[in-house]
């Protein structure tokens, strides 16, 4: 987060429960991060206010005191219209502002335009339920603003995180126990995978690969001279593809022919390769396009080693059972890689690799194995072993003095745009992707166990759009946006609002999502706008490719197989 | 486990006084606040506990903790009364004794104990003897289909039970009712305290009570979302994982060949803890340390049953 300097979420669960206003703002918690969402129910049945704002009511919506049924991709034009009725009624926090933050001014002048009347003609929310919710969250002792991937996975991903962390400057609610901004992380370990460096401009530990006395320390620990350069994120690796520079590809734990937008390309670039590796816990649909499959044991119960939460929460990940086969641990599979190409790496257990990790990163240099057991994970920073824990980051915005509170926080002055997929005659209907409680990602470890509550592949459709189609329940629908098309089952969800569709990405390989949506990327952070897809939507004869759940566990087994030949 | 965060009250450096009681004559200090079930266990007595959960709102409902309290008139259930100075708890007096004998006698003639944890210790420790009440009468199929009011009362010739059928409507955790105690933990982890599910409530009155969904539907057609929270504070095995319940049917399921590992689930970012119960190399259930603050032994149903992936293995695969 470019706003504080840190990329975290500032706040720990455990305050959400002392929130006396909680904000759902395109997240889902209570399907996608059900545990989080106990933490919320705990502030709500102590009397916390609650908004949701969502284009669907979702099942989190359903808990709110008020929804926010935005349009798709218009956050940014919210905020900026609940930036300006904090301001014109007075309710903005001077003494913070002043104390802590940079760009008021410009800050002001970018709202202007923003009323209440021109952000409801925008947004679709109507005018009441901006004000009020502007005026509550202002006002609120404590309030917590929550967002997911219904805020970041859009072509302006970054702009509107930024919009968000305006409105806490704005009222002074960060830095503070029980206010804060809060990104739930979607994966087990997203934070710590960015923390630990997975990041093409980070060294581990929040350092720069850029910076030279930053990477002084990683040369001088290693005995190597490192290169200064930046590396590619994973679109601009796409585009290195497409331009044919990056012609050999070595995937660990990912499967973007499936979990990408605009899968069509994603396959047709990963055929074109020269060489592609893929590292993973089963012959995944990408692995089947590798020249080398490299089997490995599962992260969190075949090895040891960390996870990083969403609350910064780094927590020891142990071993339960032997990996199957030939499949090895990933740290093993990178070692013995490492000695191919001639480099004696020792072999290190996942506490000597921590360790090493402590020598080089502030932040995680107080937490041992011993203190990370003992206490049950430690969240970072934690500099000292006998330092205390930070439940609540950027407290320092709040001291007097200068010294002491550092690198004030800038507004962020953005631009409104509206999603690149833009809707039309042909394709009227605006598709929005995500997750069900029940299934995760590609389907790939959720597939595996039957649940009694898992719907499968369909596209949900607002009752006034059935009516409107005259489709009825169940019946298949041909779902085609400007890049591809798939067949799904209708699935009536009263919780849209007419225009919306929904579709959950977690089973690709009877209803490819993922073919529908558009790789319009942000342009820092390089996440697709997965949120946002001009679709069609036609009834058809057409029989539905695959039988829902069973035929899923069966191509699971089927991999499996397969993987085990490739040993 | 863990002793992080404080939380606010932590902050503000508020220190609790410790409050002095007698136990059988002995001394102990607990922080003000704490049970007299607190005290016990800090006092070294093991008190039996079935409806208690470290994690729950005290319900008061089995009654098997009670304790003498010098003053009061009738016993005190240990797991709910909060300590206060000078209090005198006998815990193994002859009314505590002959309590806690009638009430393992009258649970173990109604309902089917035989996987509660620790319950043959106590009932020859109590010398219960829940035979004495004469046979079991059998299975009623008619527990679910009470009409308000409808009861019949039985004519004292065998031993009223909670028998009745297994209710296996799901692959992934089984209803045994005849094990039943109608402790309310499961209904209080699905509702309020917890899961805020409610799919689940006490149906009915007096004996004819029974733990059911709306309409009694089953559960994949009622609001259950199958986290199984209540599954993990079951204390009778009246609710289990259809993994063990499988096993123990096959008479393959063998706790001391089983290790527990504490780890980290893989699916969203919340950073839940797992305790992963592993026999043979497989996963065989999945419970969560109720003393870790960032999910207090809940779970949701991808992180409590969404393990299968990492064992759909083929021959080829066993090492």
């Amino acid at each position: 987060m470019t706003v504080f300097g840190a990329g975290g979420g500032t706040s720990s669960y455990r305050e959400i429960e002392d929130a006396d206003l909680i904000i759902f703002w395109g997240s889902n918690a209570r399907e996608a991060h059900p545990i989080f969402f106990h933490h919320a129910l705990k502030g709500i049945h102590k009397g916390a206010k609650v908004y949701a704002v969502d284009p669907r009511r979702s099942k989190t919506a359903e808990w709110a005191d008020t929804w926010l049924g935005l349009d798709v991709g218009t956050d940014i034009a919210l905020a900026y219209g609940i930036g300006r009725e904090i301001i014109h009624a007075g309710l903005v926090n001077e003494a913070f502002i002043a104390n802590a933050t940079l760009g008021f001014e410009d800050y002001i002048a970018a709202c202007e335009p923003w009323t209440l009347d021109v952000t409801s003609r925008e947004t679709g929310v109507p005018a009441e339920l901006i004000r009020e919710l502007a005026h509550d969250y202002a006002k609120a002792k404590r309030a917590q603003l929550c967002w997911t991937l219904g805020i970041t996975e859009h072509h302006n991903g970054t702009d509107n995180v930024r919009a968000l962390c305006n409105l806490a400057l704005l009222t002074g609610q960060v830095g503070r126990w029980g206010a804060g901004l809060v990104p739930v992380r979607g994966q087990n370990n997203v934070q710590g995978g960015g923390d630990m460096g997975a990041i093409p401009k980070n060294l581990p530990g929040f350092q720069d690969v850029g910076n030279p006395e930053h990477r002084a320390k990683f040369e001088r620990l290693w005995g190597v001279t490192m290169p200064p350069k930046y590396g590619l994120t994973l679109s601009e690796m796409m585009e290195a593809m497409d331009e044919g520079h990056l012609t050999s590809v070595y995937i660990v734990g990912e499967n973007p022919v499936q979990s990408d937008a605009d899968t069509t390309a994603v396959a047709r670039r990963l055929r074109n390769l020269d060489h592609l590796v893929v590292q993973d816990i089963f012959l995944t649909k990408t692995a089947t396009f590798a020249d080398v499959v490299l089997p490995s044991a599962a992260a969190w119960c075949e090895s040891e080693g960390t996870f990083t939460s969403s609350e910064r929460r780094v927590q020891l990940v142990r071993k339960a059972l032997e990996p199957p086969g030939s499949a090895k641990d990933d740290v093993e599979i990178i070692r013995l890689v490492a000695q191919r190409l001639g480099h004696d790496w020792p072999i290190q257990t996942a506490e000597e690799i921590w360790d090493e990790l402590r020598e080089v990163s502030p932040a995680h240099h107080g937490m041992s194995y011993r203190l990370l057991n003992e206490r049950g994970g430690l969240q970072w920073p934690f500099p000292d072993e006998d330092g205390p824990e930070s439940p609540f980051l950027h407290g320092r915005l709040w001291e007097k003095d200068p010294a002491k509170r550092g690198r004030l926080a800038p507004f962020g002055i953005i631009e409104h745009k509206l999603p690149v997929d833009k809707l039309n005659d042909e394709f009227p209907l605006r598709l929005t992707t995500g997750r069900r409680l029940t299934d995760y990602n590609t389907g790939v470890q959720s597939g595996g166990f039957n649940s009694p509550i898992r719907v499968g592949a369909c596209v949900d459709i607002s009752p006034e759009d059935m009516v409107r189609l005259g489709i009825n329940e169940g019946e298949t629908v041909r779902v085609s946006s400007r890049r591809g098309s798939v067949l799904a089952a209708a699935r009536r969800d009263p919780g849209l609002r007419p225009g919306l569709l929904f579709m959950a990405c977690n089973f690709p390989d009877e209803m490819d999502t993922n073919a529908l949506t558009i790789e319009a990327n942000d342009p820092i952070a390089k996440t697709a706008e997965f949120k946002a897809t001009a679709v069609k939507v036609e009834k058809t004869n057409e029989p539905l490719p695959e039988e829902g759940i069973m035929a899923d566990a069966a191509d699971h087994e089927r991999q499996h197989k397969e993987l085990a030949t490739v040993n | 486990m863990n002793a992080h965060d404080p939380g606010a009250a932590g902050r503000m450096n508020k220190s609790v006084p410790l409050v002095t009681i007698t136990i059988d004559g002995e001394e102990v200090s607990v922080p003000d606040g704490s049970t007299i079930l607190t005290a016990c266990n800090a006092a070294g007595k093991d008190t039996p506990t079935l409806c208690y959960g470290d994690t729950l709102t005290p319900k008061n409902a089995c009654r098997v903790c009670m304790v003498e309290l010098k003053g009061s008139r009738v016993l005190v259930p240990s797991c709910s009364r909060k300590v206060q100075p000078g209090m005198e708890v006998l815990t193994d007096s002859e009314r505590v004794r002959h309590s806690r004998r009638l009430v393992l006698e009258l649970l173990g003639s109604s309902v089917d104990l035989s996987t509660t944890p620790r319950i043959d210790e106590w009932m020859a420790r109590y010398d219960a003897d829940p035979d004495r009440y004469g046979e079991r009468a059998g299975e009623s199929l008619r527990r679910d289909v009470h009409e308000p009011g409808e009861h019949h009362a039985g004519n004292g010739s065998v031993a009223a039970t909670m028998s009745q059928p297994v209710k296996i409507d799901n692959d992934l955790f089984v209803r045994d009712y005849s094990k039943c105690i109608l402790c309310y933990k499961c209904v209080d982890a699905c509702g309020v305290q917890w899961q805020n599910s409610f799919a689940i409530q006490i149906a009915g009155r007096g004996f004819d009570s029974q733990i059911s969904t709306e309409f009694a539907a089953e559960l994949p057609d009622s609001a259950c979302v199958f986290c199984g929270n209540c599954v993990e504070v079951c204390p009778t095995g009246a609710l289990s994982f259809k993994s063990e319940y499988d096993m123990r049917a096959d008479g393959t399921w063998d706790e001391s060949q089983q290790t527990q590992t504490t780890t980290i689930c893989t699916y969203c970012g919340v950073g839940c803890n797992l305790n992963l119960h592993v026999q043979d190399n497989k996963i065989v259930k999945v419970t969560a340390p109720h003393d870790h603050d960032v999910n207090h032994g809940n779970l949701c149903i991808k992180g409590r049953f969404g393990f299968q992936h990492v064992q759909n293995r083929t021959d080829d695969d066993k090492d």
